[in-house]
């Protein structure tokens, strides 16, 4: 079987991606233990080749390999934001290991293994190539949420994760399987054109929808496919907990809104009702679990189901509408993932670096005082939390902006307002963190004990996330046209 | 001339930003000398640009509008970060930055030696951009900004204490009841973008009468929800009484002057939208009326001097809703600014009270500092003439104006509670300044050995403000044909407004207001002058009474109840089900399948058979290496997501049903 140059070509960012992450694989026996750090740089360099080429893709649609994998705008706007949140995770993934006393070469192997996964997600055009691209993101993070191979925890995270992670596939190949008999082929465009011609009242197309919804929507963490969320991101090793918050969410978005626009748009009446009612739900649990956590990771782990709450809205919008009103529903919910992405990547950043006698130190009353011990790091923590809360000026603020008037410009004022008031809810977690930090004394070993392990790569990281939340804030338009121009088209 | 005007009106907002940037980066590394010099040096500036911006309208008596820069465009959207200068900006300009200014000088004295004296100012400042923003904006979401802007510093400035337990529960108190009210801005943001297609105030309101009643009546009422909670009115005013835990300062700023005010300016601003729905006037004329009657009636038997105080700002701000509810806009504006000099002159003087005791608070344990602290006496007793509201001194002036609309438009029951209300702020007020300067003393040894007058730093902004709640009620003379009226009928002026009232009617309500003002006066002479026993005797003969103005009847508790525990209770319940899940709610999800179609007990038998024996399977092969692993949770999990398939399969078959089969099946 030959492929022809051109397609190879189209897909050259994925190439060098899992070529570097097979360079990384080899070198790794071959580096002494001190010196590993070469491969992370690795990694970064990989990474910048991307974003230079993923760049120059912005503009047409190319179909490579007989359709099954497309590069248009949309891809490229997940993949340049991909590379971004993976490259500070890289960063933050050097300064974590070293405080962990984790040698671990073929972790940044792992990285890249799963941002092919996730690349492929978002420029898959066949229902096949997608479950590719998931698999391989997905056995690559059960793999890092392991990584603390001496800690139970993690090896409980890394455990439940695989199990649900195989069930929840087996429900998506479930779909995809009666989608191929039901349209005869698995590309999005042919389930698409059977869809039109045989129309939408048909019992086992309702099923594979609800099926499809399901694997997609355990992938990205919404209510009731959810609970694996807060044990695995609190017992992963924090830097692999912000990838898969941040870089794994949104590559599922991605690929969601592909499969739901590109192949089940004709359908988009039946589950827009079925994301509705999902959307309510993970708003209502993720805030309101959300409130009564002592551990910060698990409350990040609830917060960031409610933001996926909050994007879904624009789906949800998106999906009652055609034309302008559904492009600007999913510009939106591209622009909030974005945003989104910086803002809990700062914040896990800070978390993972907090540190009691070598452990992280991630319980709520931990940050008690730390606006004394660490002003610095207690600002940045603000400026997050602010921003999560979706207080203006910040980032946060747009984003949510955005979704919620993509909501009443779409009809469905109801939905803003009860997402308005979850999102006042929201303040009361987010600001008992600042009130923790800035208005209570720390106690005892807290006092002495607990501080930031600083370094000039974890600097970089926090900069950039907060660079990130207040300019997006800012000067929003930049991405606002990005995602646009991005935004697929209900056809 | 145009252009250097407009770069002024930039600047206003970008001096305490500076000092903000300055301070807040390097503010460790230099004296404190030098920051509080920036921090108040920073509001002086942008004083002297508001005088000139201010001269310059005067001059024009044209609205401006200049765009700092294009904020948020895409689609039909553009949100510019643009400033509105206009008579009622002006005002609330002066207001804030001048009175700004001078609590800033005041704090220099007041906060001298306290630690994080740097991160004050950064707040305080902090908050003067927000609030500046606040009523600079020519649209909703600059005005959003800053309205979250001031809630923010608000908070941060409450829990400043934060050793205090107290300060940080009311500071998360304060934020959290003021965000239910924001989520009500915030939706009417909303309801006017959809219906204008525009947040710029200028096209809002000249195209306002295009709305429909209805609509008209929901943006309204959505406006409220918003203003109630930021300006403390019934049912969202207990976050400022315990706000009070702040330094006296950010009381007298943010919880007096200023950010309290913000939802009466913000009513004012709308008063197009709100002109076109007489329910939501009358909601808001009872809600102010209400609001000062019983926040007055708390006010009576507190003991803590700020907390007397902050009931009678509620009581005030009540007023002035009233004044709006009424259609007196411009009324309401000049009590707005009469009580932003009189009650910042009363925070302040109680701050130097309570400076002088090192920091005692409770009214029981003062009394007879009059030869003591004799400046403070003095300003603290024109303070509270100017809010009982006795001829000539600024609040009597408002107030009358507010009161007279209400019985010359025959809203006399209204009339009838301002009345009340304004008998009991006089009568609480003298009440404060009996016990606190008159009487007997009640001092410990200890504080009282340590009495001393405030320094010139604090003195002085309150001879200032004492000045001016002398004198701030002469611009609103005559009653509703003064200057001030004249400077404000272009944006605040309504058809209300114009009607003539007869003089000797005028006079007769201002001698009406005048005798119970006295009346109040007479009434806390006659209990607290001496050392008379009645006010004890009273309490004790009507303890039910008593004791539920003492508890502030019990609101809190019932918001506790009501509110707070079912919401942690909720998130709780939802946690422990997270945590470990009811077999029965499968069980029960599995025999209502039993009753569904064909499609789905098949998929039962496939998938979900299939799928547990894969789990089982992998979790024996886990088992193996690792036994603590929580085998059962797991299996609980897997089987919430089958039960999620199944609620969203049965809920597409909702959909479903009715609609033809003409699919596949069929086929």
């Amino acid at each position: 079987m030959t492929f022809p140059l051109q397609d190879l070509l189209t897909i050259l960012p994925e190439l060098i991606v899992i070529g570097t992450a097979c360079l990384i694989l080899a070198l790794d026996p071959i580096l002494e233990a001190t010196k590993k750090d070469v491969l992370a740089w690795l990694t970064l360099g990989a990474l910048a080749m991307c974003i230079g080429l993923t760049s120059s893709q912005m503009t047409g649609r190319v179909s490579a390999f007989s359709g099954m994998v497309v590069i248009d705008a949309y891809a490229a706007f997940w993949k340049l934001l991909l590379y971004i949140v993976t490259g500070l995770t890289v960063l933050l993934s050097l300064a974590y290991l070293k405080a962990e006393r984790l040698s671990i070469g073929e972790y940044y192997g792992f990285i890249l293994l799963a941002l092919a996964g996730m690349m492929v997600m978002v420029s898959g055009a066949d229902l096949l190539t997608i479950y590719l691209g998931t698999e391989l993101m997905s056995l690559s993070l059960y793999v890092m949420a392991g990584l603390k191979r001496t800690e139970a925890r993690s090896l409980e995270a890394s455990a439940k994760y695989f199990v649900l992670g195989a069930f929840s596939s087996g429900v998506l190949l479930y779909g995809i399987s009666l989608l191929f008999g039901l349209a005869g082929s698995t590309g999005l465009s042919a389930i698409a054109a059977a869809i039109t011609a045989h129309g939408t009242g048909d019992p086992l197309l309702s099923l594979a929808l609800v099926l499809l919804a399901v694997g997609f929507g355990f992938k990205m963490a919404v209510v009731p496919f959810h609970m694996w969320t807060p044990d695995v991101y609190q017992g992963a090793p924090t830097s692999v907990t912000a990838f898969m918050a941040v870089a794994s969410k949104a590559a599922s978005f991605g690929a969601f809104l592909r499969v739901f626009v590109e192949g089940l748009g004709a359908a988009s009446a039946d589950w827009s009702v079925l994301f509705t009612v999902v959307c309510l739900a993970t708003l209502a649990l993720g805030n309101l679990v959300a409130i009564v956590q002592t551990n910060i990771k698990r409350m990040l782990a609830y917060s960031s189901i409610a933001h996926a709450g909050y994007a879904l809205i624009g789906v949800v919008v998106a999906g009652g509408h055609s034309g302008e009103g559904a492009s600007t529903g999913f510009a939106s919910v591209l622009l909030y993932i974005a945003i989104y992405s910086f803002m809990t990547l700062g914040a896990f950043a800070l978390v993972g670096m907090l540190r009691k006698e070598g452990q992280e130190s991630d319980q709520i009353e931990d940050y008690a005082g730390l606006a004394k011990r660490e002003p610095l790091a207690a600002f940045f923590m603000l400026v997050f939390l602010v921003s999560l809360a979706g207080i203006p000026p910040t980032a946060g603020f747009i984003g949510k902006f955005y979704i919620f008037m993509a909501a009443v410009n779409g009809g469905m004022t109801w939905l803003a307002i009860v997402a308005v008031i979850f999102a006042a809810i929201s303040a009361f977690y987010y600001l008992r963190i600042v009130m923790v930090m800035y208005m209570r004394e720390a106690e005892g070993s807290i006092a002495t004990h607990s501080r930031l392990e600083t370094s000039p790569a974890l600097s970089l990281v926090l900069a950039c996330a907060l660079a990130g939340v207040v300019l997006l804030g800012l000067f929003p338009n930049g991405l606002w046209s990005l995602a646009s121009q991005a935004a697929p088209l209900l056809k | 001339m145009s252009d250097s005007i407009d770069l002024i009106v930039k600047l206003i907002p970008l001096f305490p930003l500076m000092a903000v940037i300055v301070n807040g980066l390097f503010g460790h590394r230099y004296s404190h000398d030098l920051a509080h010099r920036f921090a108040w040096g920073s509001v002086l500036m942008s004083f002297l640009c508001v005088l000139a911006v201010f001269t310059e309208t005067l001059r024009t008596g044209a609205a401006r509008e200049v765009v700092a820069y294009k904020w948020i465009f895409g689609g039909d959207l553009t949100i510019n970060l643009a400033y509105l200068i206009d008579p009622l900006t002006c005002i609330m300009l002066l207001v804030i930055t001048g009175v700004g200014f001078l609590i800033h000088v005041y704090s220099v004295g007041y906060m001298h030696g306290e630690s994080g004296f740097t991160r004050f100012f950064v707040y305080m400042n902090l908050f003067m951009v927000s609030m500046l923003l606040l009523v600079m904006g020519n649209n909703y979401v600059v005005l959003f900004i800053g309205w979250e802007g001031v809630g923010l510093c608000s908070y941060l400035l409450i829990g400043y204490y934060y050793d205090k337990v107290s300060a940080a529960k009311a500071a998360t108190k304060a934020f959290v009841v003021n965000r239910i009210g924001d989520a009500g801005f915030l939706l009417a943001i909303f309801l006017v973008f959809v219906n204008f297609r525009t947040l710029d105030y200028t096209q809002v309101m000249q195209n306002a009468a295009q709305l429909s009643p209805e609509m008209a009546t929901a943006i309204a009422l959505c406006l409220l929800i918003g203003a109630v909670g930021k300006s403390a009115q019934l049912p969202l005013y207990t976050w400022l009484p315990d706000a009070m835990e702040g330094p006296t300062p950010v009381s007298a700023l943010i919880h007096a002057a200023t950010m309290v005010t913000a939802g009466v300016y913000m009513i004012v601003r709308n008063h197009a939208i709100f002109d076109l729905s007489p329910t939501a006037m009358t909601t808001v004329a009872w809600i102010g009326g209400l609001t000062a009657l019983f926040a007055a009636t708390i006010g009576l038997v507190q003991t803590d001097i700020k907390r007397v105080l902050a009931y009678s700002t509620v009581s005030q701000l009540g007023y002035m809703f009233l004044g709006c509810g009424l259609g007196a806009y411009t009324a309401a504006v000049f009590h707005l600014m009469t009580h932003a000099f009189f009650k910042a002159l009363l925070f302040l003087s109680a701050g130097s009270v309570i400076h002088a005791l090192s920091g005692e608070q409770d009214i029981r344990k003062m009394g007879a500092l009059k030869s003591k602290i004799p400046w403070t006496h003095t300003l603290f007793l024109i303070g509270t003439i100017a809010i009982a509201g006795i001829p000539p001194l600024a609040g009597f002036w408002s107030k009358d104006e507010i009161m007279g609309h209400a019985f010359v438009h025959h809203h006399y029951v209204l009339y009838g509670m301002a009345a009340v209300g304004a008998f009991l702020t006089s009568f609480y007020m003298f009440r404060l300044t009996y016990l606190t300067f008159y009487g007997t003393s009640r001092l410990d040894h200890h504080t009282a050995e340590h009495v001393h007058e405030s320094p010139m730093v604090m003195i002085g902004p309150l001879v200032v403000l004492a000045s001016l709640s002398v004198i701030g009620g002469f611009p609103g003379v005559p009653p509703e044909n003064g200057w001030f009226h004249h400077f404000l009928h272009s944006v605040a002026g309504v058809a209300g407004e114009e009607h003539a009232t007869a003089p000797a009617l005028m006079l007769g309500l201002m001698g009406t207001a005048t005798v119970i003002a006295l009346l109040g006066w007479g009434l806390a002479h006659y209990f607290y002058s001496g050392p008379s026993s009645a006010a004890d005797a009273l309490a004790a003969r009507m303890p039910g009474v008593y004791t539920t103005l003492l508890n502030k009847y019990f609101v809190d508790e019932l918001y506790d109840r009501l509110f707070v525990e079912p919401t942690k209770q909720i998130g709780r319940l939802c946690d422990w089900f997270d945590r470990t899940i009811i077999d029965g709610l499968v069980r029960s999800i599995d025999r209502g399948t039993d009753a569904s179609s064909a499609a789905i007990t098949w998929t039962e038998k496939h998938v979900v058979y299939a799928g547990l024996n894969i789990i089982g399977y992998a979790n024996h092969l886990l088992a193996r290496s690792w036994r603590r692993l929580q085998t059962g949770m797991v299996h609980q999990y897997a089987a919430i997501i089958v039960a999620g398939l199944f609620i969203l399969v049965h809920l597409i078959l909702l959909i479903w049903t009715g609609s033809g089969s003409n699919g596949y099946l069929s086929r």
